[in-house]
C-alpha cells in the first residue's frame, strides 16, 4: 500500500505523469460519483418530449434524436464502463502476457514450446467471427467483450516479453549476479523484470486505449452490451441515431473526447511510469520515442528546417552580393 | 610466496559438446565440440594464460571451470571440491570464490543500476552485512580500482569503457574471491588503456593475493603477465607449461605459427616462422587425428590417424604432437 502511494506520489512529481493523473483522476472521479455528477438519469428513455435537443443550459450537450437521453449524463454514465473495460483489459493482457513470455524465455524448454505453440495457434484464429460466435452464444456483455480482448491480446506481448527475456537472461550482468550466489527469484525481480517493465508499462497504456477504441468498433457491428452505456456505445448510437444527418455534432464530439482524454492520460502516466522505472533510459524509451512522433516534435522539426533554409539562402544571397562588389 | 605450488584449480580431461540444432531426422546427432579433453591445473596466486584463436573455446572452457557450462564429461576441482557433485547449497557457497571478468564492459553492467548498485549487489545477494558495511565495502572498492565516492551515484552510460571494466572488476573483487577468471579483459577497450587495466589486475594480485585465469588472443599480454600458458586450438591443448619456456622455445608448429605472427621484432632469435594458411575447421567436424593436422605444414599421415597425447618434454613443458619441433 505504502508503495503504491509513493509510486503515486513519484508520478505526480513528473511533468507528464502529472497531466495524466490530473486527467485520469477526473475521469475516475467522473465514473465513481457518475450519479451525483449527471443531471438526469441517462438510462430514462421516457423523456420522449425533449428529443433531439441542442445543447442548451438544462441539457448541456443536448439530447439524443431517437430517445431523448440527456447526452451530458450518458457522458458522464460512459466513464464507469469506458474506464473499467480498458484498464481491467489492459491490465489483465499485461499480466497474463508477462507470465506467459517470462515463462517461455525464462523458465524454457517444455514451457517454451508450449507456451509458444498456444501463440501460433492464437494468431492464426480470425477474431472478429469468433467475437460473433462467442457473443452470440453467451450473450453481449462487456465481460465477454473483456474476455475476448484478454484472450487474443497477451500473445502478441508474451512473444515480445519472450524476446527481451532471452536477451536479459543471456546478459553478463546476469551471469555475474549467478556468480554470486544469485536465486532465480533474484535475477526474475531485479534484473528480469525491470527490463521487461518498459514493455509492460506500454502494453497496458496501448491495449487500454486501444480497447476503448476497438470497443467502440463492436458496438458498430452491434456486438455491445446492449443495456449498458459506454463512450463506444454513444459513437455506435449516435452514427445509427443520425447525428451526422441532423447535424448534431456534439454527440459524436463528445464520447470521442472522452476516449480521448483516457487515452492521453493513460499514455502519460505509462511515459512517467517508464522514466521512474528506467532513469537512464528516458531517451531510447519506447514510450518516449512513441511520444515523439505524437507530439508533434515532427512538425517542429519541419518548421526549423524551413528556418534554417531560409537563413542559409540569406547568407548565400549576402555573399553574393558581397562578391558582385567586390 | 610458497602457497605457489598449491593446486587451486584442477581441471581433467574436461569435455563440453553443444548438439547442433536441426540436421535431418534419422541422422546421427553433430556435436560442436568446443572443449575436447583438456587438463589443467592453476596454481594458488599465479596467473594462468589461456591463448587461442577465437572459436577454439576459450570462453566455454572459463564458463564451465566456473560451473557456467555443465560439461558433457570430465571433472573439475576447485580446492580440491569435485564442482559438479556438491549439493546445490554448497556449490553456491564454494563458486563464490570464483568470480568473472567480461569481455564486454558494456553488456556485462545492468544499464538500470548505478554504480553503487552494481557493486553492491554481491554483498546484498549474499547477504550478511548492514547497509553501512555495504556502503563503507562499495567505498573501499572503488578506491582499490581507481574509481571515487562521488562515482557512486552515476550510472555504467556514464563512463567510458575501461572506466566500465574497472566497475566491473570491483564487482569482482566485492566477495574476495580467491579466483578470477578474465575473459579477454582488454580486448573490447581501446589500446590506450589496456595497459591501466592490466596494470590494475597486477597490482589487485599483489594486493590481494587473487589467482587469475587469464583468457586472451594477444599473446605478447600473456607473456608478460602469465606463469603459464595453455595454448588451445578447436577445443584440444596444443602446448602447455611456465610461459617462458613456452616462449623461448616453442615446440608445437601451431604454437609457432602464432608467434610468428606476433613476434617479428626479434628476427634473428625467433625460431624459424610458419605462416598458417586455411581457416580453422568447423569444431562440428574436427579432423580425427590431430585437430591442426588440416593445417600444419609438416602434417604427416600419423597425423591425420591419431590424436596425440600431450607429453612432457622438457620439465615444465608439455605438447601435443607427432612429431614436436626440438631445434
Ligand atoms: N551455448 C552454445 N551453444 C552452441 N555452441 C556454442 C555455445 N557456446 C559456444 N559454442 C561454440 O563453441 C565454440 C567455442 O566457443 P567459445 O568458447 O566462445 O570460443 P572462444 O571464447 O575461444 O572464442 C564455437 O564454435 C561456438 O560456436
Ligand atoms: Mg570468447
Amino acid at each position: 500500500m505504502k508503495g503504491a502511494l509513493s509510486l503515486i506520489v513519484k508520478i505526480w512529481k513528473h511533468p507528464q505523469g502529472r497531466v495524466g493523473l490530473l486527467i485520469a483522476g477526473v475521469l475516475v472521479f467522473c465514473a465513481i460519483f457518475a450519479p451525483l455528477i449527471a443531471p438526469y438519469d441517462p438510462y430514462d428513455v421516457t423523456a420522449r418530449a425533449e428529443k433531439g435537443l441542442s445543447p442548451s443550459w438544462q441539457h448541456p450537450l443536448g439530447t439524443t434524436i431517437s430517445t431523448g437521453q440527456d447526452i451530458f449524463s450518458m457522458l458522464i454514465y460512459g466513464a464507469r464502463v469506458s474506464l473499467m473495460v480498458g484498464l481491467i483489459t489492459g491490465i489483465l493482457t499485461a499480466l497474463i502476457g508477462a507470465v506467459m513470455g517470462i515463462c517461455a524465455g525464462y523458465v524454457g524448454g517444455l514451457c517454451d514450446t508450449l507456451v509458444m505453440r498456444v501463440v501460433d495457434v492464437m494468431l492464426v484464429i480470425p477474431t472478429l467471427p469468433l467475437t460473433i460466435v462467442l457473443t452470440n452464444l453467451f450473450g453481449k456483455s462487456y465481460f465477454m467483450i473483456i474476455f475476448i480482448f484478454v484472450i487474443f491480446g497477451w500473445t502478441g506481448l508474451a512473444r515480445v516479453i519472450r524476446a527481451q527475456v532471452l536477451v536479459l537472461k543471456n546478459s553478463n550482468y546476469v551471469k555475474a549476479a549467478e556468480l554470486s550466489g544469485a536465486g532465480r527469484w533474484h535475477i526474475m525481480m531485479r534484473h528480469i523484470l525491470p527490463g521487461v517493465s518498459h514493455l509492460l508499462i506500454m502494453n497496458t497504456a496501448l491495449s487500454s486505449a486501444g480497447i476503448m477504441v476497438a470497443e467502440a468498433g463492436l458496438s458498430f457491428l452491434g456486438l455491445g452490451d446492449p443495456t449498458a452505456i459506454s463512450w463506444g456505445k454513444m459513437l455506435a448510437d449516435a452514427q445509427s441515431g443520425g447525428a451526422l444527418l441532423f447535424g448534431h455534432w456534439w454527440w459524436i464530439v463528445a464520447p470521442g473526447i472522452g476516449i480521448f482524454l483516457s487515452v492521453f492520460s493513460f499514455m502519460r502516466i505509462g511515459l512517467a511510469l517508464e522514466e521512474i522505472f528506467n532513469p537512464r533510459m528516458k531517451r531510447a524509451g519506447a514510450m518516449h520515442r512513441l511520444f515523439r512522433t505524437l507530439n508533434n516534435t515532427y512538425i517542429q522539426k519541419v518548421f526549423a528546417e524551413m528556418d534554417e533554409a531560409e537563413r542559409e539562402e540569406a547568407r548565400e544571397a549576402a555573399k553574393e552580393k558581397g562578391g558582385a562588389a567586390v | 610466496m610458497n602457497n605457489h605450488d598449491k593446486t587451486l584449480v584442477k581441471v581433467e580431461n574436461l569435455k563440453v559438446h553443444f548438439p547442433v540444432k536441426g540436421g535431418l531426422p534419422f541422422t546421427k546427432k553433430k556435436f560442436v565440440k568446443a572443449v575436447d579433453g583438456v587438463s589443467i591445473e592453476i596454481h594458488a596466486g599465479e596467473t594462468f594464460g589461456l591463448v587461442g584463436e577465437s572459436g577454439c573455446g576459450k570462453s566455454t572452457l572459463g564458463n564451465a571451470i566456473l560451473g557456467m557450462q555443465k560439461p558433457t564429461e570430465g571433472k573439475i576441482y576447485f580446492k580440491d571440491q569435485d564442482l559438479n557433485a556438491l549439493p546445490r547449497k554448497e556449490f553456491k557457497d564454494l563458486r563464490r570464490g570464483m568470480q568473472m571478468i567480461f569481455q564486454d564492459p558494456f553488456s556485462s553492467l545492468n544499464p538500470r543500476f548505478d554504480v553503487y548498485h552494481i557493486i553492491a549487489e554481491p554483498m546484498e545477494i549474499r547477504g550478511g552485512m548492514t547497509d553501512e558495511e555495504i556502503r563503507a565495502r562499495v567505498s573501499e572498492l572503488l578506491h582499490l580500482v581507481g574509481l571515487s565516492d562521488d562515482d557512486m551515484p552515476r550510472y555504467p552510460s556514464d563512463f567510458s569503457g575501461g572506466q566500465r571494466q574497472r566497475i566491473g572488476i570491483a564487482r569482482a573483487i566485492a566477495l574476495n574471491p580467491e579466483f578470477l577468471v578474465c575473459d579477454e579483459p582488454v580486448s573490447a577497450l581501446d589500446v590506450s588503456v589496456h595497459a591501466q587495466i592490466l596494470n590494475l589486475l597486477m597490482d589487485l594480485q599483489k594486493e590481494l593475493g587473487i589467482t587469475y585465469l587469464f583468457i586472451s588472443h594477444n599473446l605478447a599480454v600473456v607473456k608478460d603477465i602469465c606463469s603459464h600458458v595453455a595454448v588451445m586450438y578447436l577445443g584440444s591443448m596444443m602446448e602447455t607449461g611456465e610461459t617462458q619456456k613456452i616462449f623461448k622455445r616453442p615446440m608445437h608448429p601451431y604454437t609457432r605459427s602464432l608467434l610468428s605472427a606476433v613476434l617479428t621484432v626479434d628476427v634473428d632469435n625467433a625460431p624459424q616462422r610458419i605462416i598458417l594458411e586455411g581457416d580453422i575447421p568447423s569444431p562440428i567436424n574436427t579432423p580425427p587425428g590431430c585437430p591442426f593436422s588440416t593445417r600444419c605444414p609438416y602434417a604427416k599421415e600419423e597425423c591425420k590417424k591419431s590424436k596425440p597425447e600431450l607429453t612432457e618434454l622438457e620439465p615444465g613443458h608439455f605438447v601435443a604432437c607427432h612429431f614436436p619441433m626440438m631445434d
